[in-house]
């Protein structure tokens, strides 16, 4: 690796060669302001030029997100040019923003009004025309409001890097210029996954999930029973709404501070994803001794079926017809649990807390209602609940650490828990599935080929004699290559896991934030590590429990035993299995 | 959306295999189609997508970008009015304006009957011969207003 001597301030320093001036700075202890840039210059475009600095060898200013150090470089950024040039950039960018701040839900997380507070931006020094704006609130998980845009592309860039195909481009040009799905149609209109991976990135309230806290307000208004799971991820993000370093696990509190918010009973999803393992290792199971459609391939994560049914209609039935584990948890909620406490279950009302923006629109799928009633009523996403616990009062640090109610539904395993991250699913089912098989536990307990961020993760494992070969991918760009084998009858696969979003629900699009800019006590490279940082304290909580199984679970088999017979049951294909549907119009 | 004729899946398919070789085949293919059925809609790019594996929102993103693609059908006969600097100084503005008068359309629009669309175009490097009106790829040089009413009686006429 070359190095080239530079000085930023008349302070000499040596860097890399090739890095942008922004990354050499950051790495020499300076913090330039920047707006569009995202992780290592992946989504620079030079566009928002509020990054500018001066250096010498260039013409004019430049903006640092782009520009590369040189030989002998001098940078200014602290020189009243830059520091002038980089405030107008700002203003210029509030002349064509809605400047509704305390109305938007962005407030408090919004990068345009922390890089306005540090650049010293006035308000209103330039007034003129704006661009017309488009509010698209038709689709239940995601928001855009283009009045808020500023045409960074991130969203454009991770939607493209994340799923291949993107569904997010710029349109026309210049002034008129705005980001939308193809022709500024809804996310309801479009093939678009819900995910939620653009709202993670966008730097103003131009998208952002969809709230469903009032809901809640409503029917604990109204004298429901108002029942509340978390998904596992929940717990390795949930902190940092509260400044926690990325990847503090936070289960105790979470729970704590739930059972403070008036829910009645506060449960953890992780007991739906043990009765997600049991059906689905046991249809996989069936469908290897029955001759059934093989691969047969995950169906936890509402992004992924989605892309499903809007690109592979054909080769739905090798989805597993579970369904995912909050709804599979809330089905259960709705009748056993209901029946054991004697509660009408349209008095009951099932609030799940996911990761995700996708599950807010899964929640409404006519095939997730049972006997005329959805599975689950609202979903809100991580960041919700931080909004929903600072709203009511409570010091999230301050909380003892409390247990998630026991009774009926309430244990777990940590086989539950890894379901947060990619590869977790496939662990859980084949910790079960070689205990069917081989009629013992798995010595080492963890299947460690599965683990980790690779985009396709292969790996075979021996099952009573059988060879069976496993693929695991997160992401749908690495998901198309193992579909179109399907599709053409060349998978060599038995059994698949697929995740929508990149290193699974830990990274789900409802999850904390990670904004460096705003993060200044985490390293330079979090944007690198936050997935590995927030899947290791669910592999933690995994190894803290007793039970690792999800076929161990004393309540499940007591489930099975009182109320659904068992696995893939008459009754339990009722209330825990799923269709879908083969014919979506992609656009409308 | 409404739904292409076989024919002209069939017709889209051949010429996206045209050009789907090329090292950058997306402006080749919908530059084709365009002079083909005169326009460029979302149905259409999303068999160019398929085809080519670049995403329609990008695909969306080029057609609106260049003036030259269109979403909706053009008129048969395309005024292109310039009004880029050196014509919009030698009155560009009330050549076009003449147009929308007698025409009865704004820029980008078309006629009820089909017949005209009016474009505004930025600097066609005609500057010489400003203000310049295209009509189909025919170049009228320093136009004036008054030609404006005789120039759409000399197309109006070929129809009849």
């Amino acid at each position: 690796m070359s190095l080239v001597n530079i000085k930023i301030e008349g302070v000499p320093y040596q860097v890399e060669a090739g890095l942008t001036i922004l990354e050499a700075a950051r790495r020499c202890g300076y913090d330039i302001p920047s707006l569009c840039t995202f992780n290592n210059g992946q989504c620079s475009q030079g566009s928002c030029r509020v990054c500018l600095v001066e250096a010498t060898g260039a013409r004019g200013l430049v903006a640092s997100c782009v520009y590369p150090v040189a030989e002998g470089m001098e940078i200014r950024i602290s020189s009243p040019k830059a520091v002038k040039a980089r405030r107008t950039s700002v203003e210029l960018i509030l002349s064509n923003h809605n400047k509704n701040c305390q109305q938007c839900p962005k407030n408090g997380n919004c990068e345009l009004l922390n890089v306005a507070k540090i650049t010293g931006a006035r308000e209103n020094v330039f007034v003129g025309e704006k661009t017309p704006t488009t509010f698209d609130d038709v689709s239940p998980s995601i928001v855009r409001d283009t009045s808020k845009c500023i045409l960074c592309g991130r969203c454009v860039a991770r939607c493209q890097e994340a799923h291949g195909n993107g569904i997010l481009g710029f349109e026309n040009r210049g002034f008129s210029t705005i980001v939308a799905p193809a022709g500024n149609r809804s996310f309801a209109d479009s093939p678009c996954l819900l995910c939620g991976q653009c709202v993670s990135v966008c730097p103003t309230g131009a998208l952002m999930e969809k709230s469903e806290i009032t809901k809640i307000d409503e029917a604990m208004a109204a004298g429901k029973h108002v029942i509340v799971q978390t998904a596992p991820a929940v717990r390795a993000s949930l902190g940092e709404e509260f400044g926690m370093p990325v990847g503090t696990p936070v289960t105790g509190k979470m729970v704590a501070a739930l059972k403070r918010l008036g829910f009645d009973k506060v449960y953890d999803t992780n007991f739906g994803a043990d009765l997600t393992i049991m059906e689905e290792a046991n249809e996989l199971l069936a469908r290897v001794n029955n001759g059934g459609t093989l691969p047969m391939i995950t169906s936890c994560s509402p992004g992924w079926v989605n892309y499903a049914e809007y690109y592979y209609g054909d080769c739905l039935d090798h989805l597993s017809s579970c369904k995912s584990p909050h709804e599979m948890e809330g089905a259960i909620l709705k009748s056993y649990y209901a029946e054991k406490n004697g509660i009408d279950p349209k008095d009951i009302f099932v609030v799940s807390i996911m990761p995700c923006t996708a599950k807010k629109y899964e929640k409404d799928r006519p095939a997730l209602v049972t006997n005329g009633l959805k599975d689950v009523d609202v979903v809100l996403t991580t960041r919700e609940l931080g909004n929903l616990i600072k709203r009511s009062g409570i010091n999230f640090a301050k909380l003892p650490d409390e247990e998630f109610d026991q009774d009926l539904v309430g244990t777990y395993t940590g086989a539950g828990v890894i379901f947060g991250v990619t590869g977790g699913v496939m662990e859980a089912a084949l910790r079960t599935a070689y205990y069917v098989l081989e009629g013992k536990e798995y010595g080492p307990v963890n299947f460690t080929e599965v683990r980790g961020f690779d985009g396709l993760k292969e790996a075979t494992f021996v099952l009573a004699g059988k060879e069976i070969k496993i693929a695991v991918a997160h992401g749908m760009k690495n998901a198309k290559p193992i579909m179109d084998d399907i599709r053409a009858g060349k998978s060599p696969y038995t059994f698949i896991e697929i995740m929508c979003c990149p290193g699974g629900c830990i990274n789900g699009g409802g999850q904390s934030y990670v904004r460096p800019t705003m993060l200044p006590n985490e390293a330079l490279d979090i944007l690198d590590t936050y997935k590995a940082k927030r899947a290791a304290a669910l592999y933690s909580e995994d190894e803290r429990q007793a039970l690792r199984q999800s076929h161990n679970n004393p309540q499940i088999q007591q489930l099975y035993k009182e109320f659904l017979g068992e696995p893939n049951s008459h009754k339990a294909h009722e209330l825990l299995h799923t269709t879908y549907v083969s014919d979506r119009v992609r656009f409308k | 959306m409404q739904k292409l004729s076989e024919a002209a899946v069939a017709k889209i398919n051949e010429i996206c295999d045209r050009h789907i070789n090329d090292k950058t085949p997306l402006m080749m293919i919908l530059s084709d189609i365009q002079k083909e059925y005169g326009y460029v809609p979302v149905e259409v790019q999303e068999i160019v997508s398929e085809k080519t594996g670049i995403s329609v929102a990008e695909i969306y993103g080029v057609v609106t970008f260049y003036s030259f693609f269109s979403l909706k059908p053009k008129g048969k006969y395309i005024i292109g009015c310039c009004l880029g600097t050196a014509c919009y100084v030698k009155g560009a503005q009330q050549i076009i304006d003449k147009f929308s008068e007698i025409l009865g359309i704004g820029p980008g629009e078309t006629t009820e009957d089909g017949l005209f669309t009016l474009d505004a175009l930025r600097c066609i490097g005609a500057c010489g011969i400003a203000p310049a009106v295209t009509i189909n790829g025919t170049v009228y040089p320093k136009m004036e207003v008054g030609q404006v009413a005789g120039v759409i009686e000399q197309y109006r006429s070929k129809e009849d």
